[in-house]
């Protein structure tokens, strides 16, 4: 068993009148499976109202299955005695970054989590060290979080989730309030915690040049898993994403288009060096 | 007629030892119809530009004018000027408050003072505009998706029939396909009743492929103020001020210096495609 396990995992919204009768069921994750491994960088992309939402929160047990079960570290859901378990293993970033801090000074705000559950203030102010050098923020570690930028505060927030030493990180749309610039500093520190911690990721986002150094990639549509598998193959299949609501990086239907138009290429080109390489070989061998 | 900002300067706590410059010596001119995309990174001072527009945030010194009269001038009208110049906020889905999606549009048009009648047909006109149909027009705003949501946001100020539509990030947490859609639906505005459009964005190729004219505040300052391709050929300056060009922008300049003769000017996917067919092309024929 993986670091997160679901089997059968189904949530319903339930919707009641004035006398608490069922008005409106709706289902939001339908019958999802899935495992992932430890140390995985894993993305999950769809559409707004596909259910990704919804399956991130049962990750750290913000939100408990209708039906189905999910273990995370091995640990059920369901079961209340396992709540601070799971809550460990698994912490969350959310979308945006003011919802998330509470303190008035940034290293305070690091060490709010470790310093509730009762760790030793020597091991408090170790991990804030830690966590803040981890993130590259240990020059703003007194200062005011709310004079620092959307991508210094998301990188607050993932440091306050590093403290409680999770193995596990699920971060929703951790980038979708961020300038271009904030959004390269947070998927670079993900990037980092996932390859020198090995912290497993789950990353959600609609943006989908962050998503082409995952492991894995899994796009969800109406409550389910309809795609799964590497991004390269995930970003060959440009038309079944468009049904899905979504898109490919520019390089990649850039790629696509003049292939179609008979230029010789790869497949799935995913970064620009790769494309540069494509056209170069061609143009090379026009020029021959 | 148009708008002109000259020489606007906005302090924070002006007087204090907090001071600090939000806006310096800004000068710009917007005309009638323009379609115009402003960028910048988080604080650099275009939500503070965009609200001295509307009146909402008042210039320490410095002038801006409408139409030609100063916004500033004994009598004019703040309130007029309100209801021509409408700003959609960052996430407007935040600010519906009404029980159902037709109330809340008609919530505008009613405070101008409208009639019932008229303030209805100017809501449905409204929704229509922004794709609301009427099957949803009795549901609470709550029952709507995130895409949805901001369209009836969106035509909450469009009821108001503002000539200049200001929009704050209007895409920000929508999937691709709701991106294209918002905005699809504000260049048809722009195309078919003529509005003018301000368009705050922190995504390069959505600036790139819809506005005429790019205006990049920094620290304050109007540092860019030129039509798009002109502004991405800074694409090094630009990454200093925390922005960026599209990517296919950096794929022409990659393959440029790998020895690929071909115009580095590009910044949408289409026009690259062309670009190195062309290049290919006459290679082939060689």
């Amino acid at each position: 068993m993986g670091i997160i396990k679901t089997k059968n995992l189904v949530y319903n919204y339930i919707k009641r009148d004035e006398e608490e009768k069922i008005e409106e069921v709706s289902e939001a994750v339908k019958n999802v499976s899935l495992d992932i491994k430890e140390g995985e960088f894993v993305a999950v992309l769809g559409h707004n109202g596909s259910g990704k939402s919804t399956l991130a929160k049962h990750m750290n047990a913000l939100l408990l299955p209708t039906e189905g079960t999910i273990w995370i570290g091995g640990k059920d859901s369901l079961e209340e005695d396992n709540l601070w378990d799971i809550r460990q293993t698994a912490g969350m970033v959310f979308q945006n970054p003011d919802n998330q801090i509470i303190a008035s000074v940034v290293e305070e705000d690091v060490g709010f989590g470790p310093e509730n559950i009762g760790v030793p203030t020597d091991e408090i102010w170790k991990r804030v060290d830690e966590c803040l050098k981890a993130v590259g923020m240990s020059a703003y570690r007194t200062h005011s979080p709310n004079r620092l930028s959307g991508g210094q505060k998301q990188r607050v927030a993932i440091a306050g989730v590093m403290a409680m030493e999770p193995k596990c990180i699920v971060l929703d749309e951790p980038t979708a309030m961020l300038d271009p610039n904030g959004r390269r500093e947070v998927i670079r520190t993900v990037m980092e915690l996932n390859e020198k911690k090995g912290i497993t990721v789950i990353l959600i986002t609609h943006y989908m040049e962050e998503v082409i150094h995952a492991d894995r990639i899994i796009v969800m549509d109406e409550g389910e898993i309809v795609m799964e598998g590497a991004p390269e193959e995930i970003f060959s299949r440009v038309e079944e994403l468009k049904k899905y609501r979504l898109d490919v990086p520019q390089v990649t239907e850039l790629a696509y288009e003049l292939r179609k138009k008979g230029v010789p290429m790869r497949p799935c080109i995913l970064t620009v060096e790769e494309f540069v390489t494509e056209i170069m070989d061609t143009y090379r061998k026009h020029s021959e | 007629m148009a708008i002109i900002l000259e020489h606007v300067e906005y302090k924070y706590s002006e007087g204090t030892p907090m001071e600090t410059d939000a806006l310096h010596d800004v000068n710009l001119e917007i005309q009638d119809g323009e379609f115009i995309g402003l960028i910048g990174h988080t604080g650099s001072g275009k939500s503070t530009l965009i609200q001295h527009l509307n009146g909402l945030m008042r210039a320490t010194s410095g002038d801006i004018r409408y139409n030609g009269s100063s916004i500033y001038a004994e009598g004019f009208s703040m309130k007029e000027l309100r209801s021509k110049v409408g700003l959609v906020f960052q996430y407007p889905e935040h600010q519906l408050f009404e029980v159902d999606v037709f109330t809340d549009v008609c919530f505008g048009p009613k405070n101008q003072g409208l009639s019932k009648e008229e303030t209805e047909e100017r809501a449905k006109e409204a929704l229509s505009l922004v794709g609301i149909g009427e099957s949803y027009y009795k549901k609470s705003p709550f029952e709507l998706s995130g895409g949805e949501k901001r369209r009836v946001a969106i035509a909450g100020v469009l009821a108001m029939k503002p000539e200049v539509l200001i929009l704050d990030e209007p895409t920000a947490g929508l999937d691709p396909k709701g991106r294209d859609e918002i905005l699809g639906q504000v260049v048809r505005l722009h195309r078919e009743q003529g509005m003018t459009v301000i368009l705050v964005s922190h995504s390069m190729e959505d600036v790139a492929k819809y506005v005429d004219r790019i205006m990049v505040m920094n620290h304050g300052e109007l540092v860019f103020n030129d039509m798009p391709k002109a502004v991405f050929a800074h694409y090094k300056e630009l990454e200093q001020m925390g922005l960026a060009a599209p990517q296919v922008t950096y794929i022409a300049h990659a393959l440029k210096d790998a020895g690929f003769p071909m115009k580095t000017d590009v910044i949408t996917v289409e026009e690259a495609e062309e670009a190195i067919l062309c290049t290919l092309g006459k290679e082939r024929e060689k």
